[in-house]
């Protein structure tokens, strides 16, 4: 069907057989990219994109400024319409529909796939509001559900023992990492079953971008996770798989050790030791 | 006068960077250069010290002002309501100033201008609101790039025109929906009052939802929420206590406007909830008899500062109790 796909069986003949990546046959795919172009205008910003998304999986996308990684994670959720010049070609098959199809109700898809921003963004409103400002708007007005909601994704989000006396206080006085960490509990309150990360820790301190770390490996037991990140180390602690993105092209997508230890390409060697980006 | 000195003082300092750049062949020392200009410049340093207080004086001219404006109102007051009591004042609903037994019942003024803003409010707060939404949610860029300064020149046209505009041809529209509605009335200056506050709510509405970070949007969008939703139940609330600023200065504005009530609206001062017939505000009280003939010292010449005073401490509150909603729907980011 595609070179990347190829590309990967053929080097998990060569790979050693002793490596663990048993449960890989019953994950569910969750997201299906085939050849996916898109265009900002006359810039041909994603170049035949493939790429398979699995359930209960980290899949980190890595590469250099201005490789079309964000611009990839925000066409799963299509907030990559917001801006108006997008034009996009080919197809990604969620749960087994097109969501690129124009008659695909964006909303209904955005409720199933959270999404954590570079820069924390909670809505200017307590924390309880912001928690129940999801739920709310798809219809949940009980106020003894509301409240279990709001404890269940603070809990979720491991930030419940720390919010939970001051849930009617407003978000914009928490840390930038607990805003974070209240974001991704805003996105849990939904209860989606992707969650798509972008750049969540590149405004925060060692300590909060550690938390969040810990955070995802525990999110990854529900959800299918994508997270870009600038930060190669991250990648590589945090991730199932890996793609490489340069130019608008995934030059590689492979398990994330193989992708660390052993690249195929001489570009994603040459990226992951630093020589370039 | 100042504006000349800090002037020259801006000047001198110019001088003496280009010395500097061109005394450098010299191979004086940057050092004696400033210890030269430091001579020559005493004087600037001593007026430098001067600012401050002469700020201090141009910024207490607009305070002084008003103190002054509000101590003449409350002495004036205190003159009529010396011939007229208090109580009569506030509760009566008769004003006959021009009749051999003058009454001062200010109730029918009041009610003139509470029912005109309450029309004005009516017609600019929904459609104000409206276009602020528009403009800041939904116009393209270029569409909004147009609107906005249309909308803005709506709000530079003369009330007077407004006035006129009124009485010659939204009366006689009305007509055809009221026929029993008077040729002066306050419906019609109501509405146009309402046109007019139109651009001011819209504007100032659009600015505050505007300055909404996107990246709120963005949360609110990517949790599945419509564009709607995301308008109503975030960017709203968010820019809640600009869009109340602009709603008051509307309320305001409609309070004190003067000229289209006063040509549109008549001069009967009915106390009366019927909105086909003819009421006086304040203001045009205030233009009425300050146009004719009251002589200074009668107690009709004081009226007037009576009734200038109530609108006064009636604006007043408004911009109070808009500063308490304000700060208590106050959503911060």
């Amino acid at each position: 069907m595609s070179t990347v796909m190829e590309k990967k069986i053929n080097l998990k003949l060569v790979r050693n057989p002793n490596e663990n990546n048993e449960p890989e046959a019953e994950k569910e795919v969750v997201y299906d990219t085939k050849g996916l172009n898109l265009w900002y205008g006359e810039t041909h910003a994603l170049k035949n994109i493939n790429m398979e998304i699995k359930e209960k999986e980290v899949t980190a996308i890595i590469g250099p400024s201005g490789c079309g990684k964000s611009t990839y994670l925000k066409t799963l959720n299509r907030m990559v319409e917001l801006v108006p010049i997008v034009k996009t070609s080919g197809q990604i098959t969620y749960k087994g529909k097109n969501i690129l199809d124009k008659s695909f109700r964006v909303e209904d898809l955005r409720t199933q796939v959270g999404m954590v921003f570079q820069k924390a963004n909670p809505f200017p409103k307590s924390i309880y509001e912001n928690i129940a400002y999801g739920p709310k708007i798809h219809g949940i007005k009980n106020k003894k559900i509301l409240d279990e909601i709001v404890e269940k994704s603070l809990r979720g989000a491991f930030i419940w023992d720390e919010l939970k006396d001051r849930l009617n206080d407003n978000a914009y006085g928490l840390s930038g990492g607990q805003q974070q960490r209240l974001c991704i509990a805003r996105c849990l309150a939904v209860e989606p079953n992707v969650i798509l990360m972008d750049e969540p820790t590149s405004a925060l301190d060692p300590k909060s971008t550690l938390r969040i770390e810990e955070l995802v490996q525990e999110l990854k037991k529900d959800y299918a996770i994508v997270i870009v990140t600038h930060n190669m180390q991250q990648a590589a602690r945090i991730s199932d798989k890996t793609a490489f993105f340069l130019n608008g092209e995934i030059i590689e997508y492979d398990n994330t050790d193989h992708i660390f230890n052993n690249p195929t390409d001489e570009r994603t060697g040459d990226y992951i030791s630093g020589r370039f980006g | 006068m100042i504006k000349a000195l800090i002037f020259l003082l801006f000047k001198e300092m110019e001088g003496g960077c280009r010395i500097m750049a061109t005394s450098n062949k010299n191979r004086m020392s940057v050092s004696e250069m400033i210890e030269q200009q430091k001579k020559k410049r005493k004087f600037f340093n001593q007026l430098e010290r001067l600012i401050p207080s002469l700020l201090l004086i141009i910024a207490s001219i607009s305070v002084l002002t008003t103190i002054g404006i509000v101590y003449t109102l409350f002495a004036e007051s205190v003159a009529f309501f010396r011939n007229v009591p208090i109580l009569d004042f506030f509760t009566g609903t008769i004003l006959k100033p021009l009749s051999q037994n003058p009454e001062f019942g200010v109730l029918p003024l009041l009610n003139g201008t509470i029912i005109s803003t309450v029309i004005a409010m009516l017609v600019a707060g929904p459609i104000g609101m409206m276009s602020a939404i528009y403009l800041s949610e939904y116009a393209p860029d270029n569409v909004r790039r147009v609107l906005k300064p249309l909308l803005e020149i709506l709000a530079g046209v003369p009330t007077i025109v407004y006035g006129f505009f009124a009485f010659t041809f939204v009366t006689p529209l009305l007509r055809m929906i009221f026929p029993s509605i008077e040729a002066t009335n306050i419906l019609s200056p109501g509405i146009i009052m309402g046109v007019m506050i139109i651009p001011m709510i819209a504007s100032l509405s659009e600015d505050a939802m505007s300055s909404v970070p996107n990246s709120i949007r963005e949360g609110a969008l990517a949790l599945g929420s419509t564009k709607l939703e995301t308008t109503f139940k975030v960017v709203i609330p968010a820019a809640l206590s600009g869009i109340i600023a602009s709603f008051v200065l509307g309320i305001s504005r409609a309070i004190g406007e003067t000229m289209i009530v006063a040509i549109a609206s008549g001069s009967s001062k009915n106390f009366t909830f019927d909105i086909t017939q003819s009421m006086q505000t304040m203001t045009a009280y205030i233009v009425e008899v300050a146009g004719g003939e009251a002589a200074a010292g009668t107690t009709i010449y004081y009226s007037l500062y009576a009734v200038a005073f109530t609108l006064f401490v009636f604006t007043l509150i408004m911009n109070l109790l808009a500063k308490y909603i304000s700060r208590k729907f106050r959503e911060e980011y």
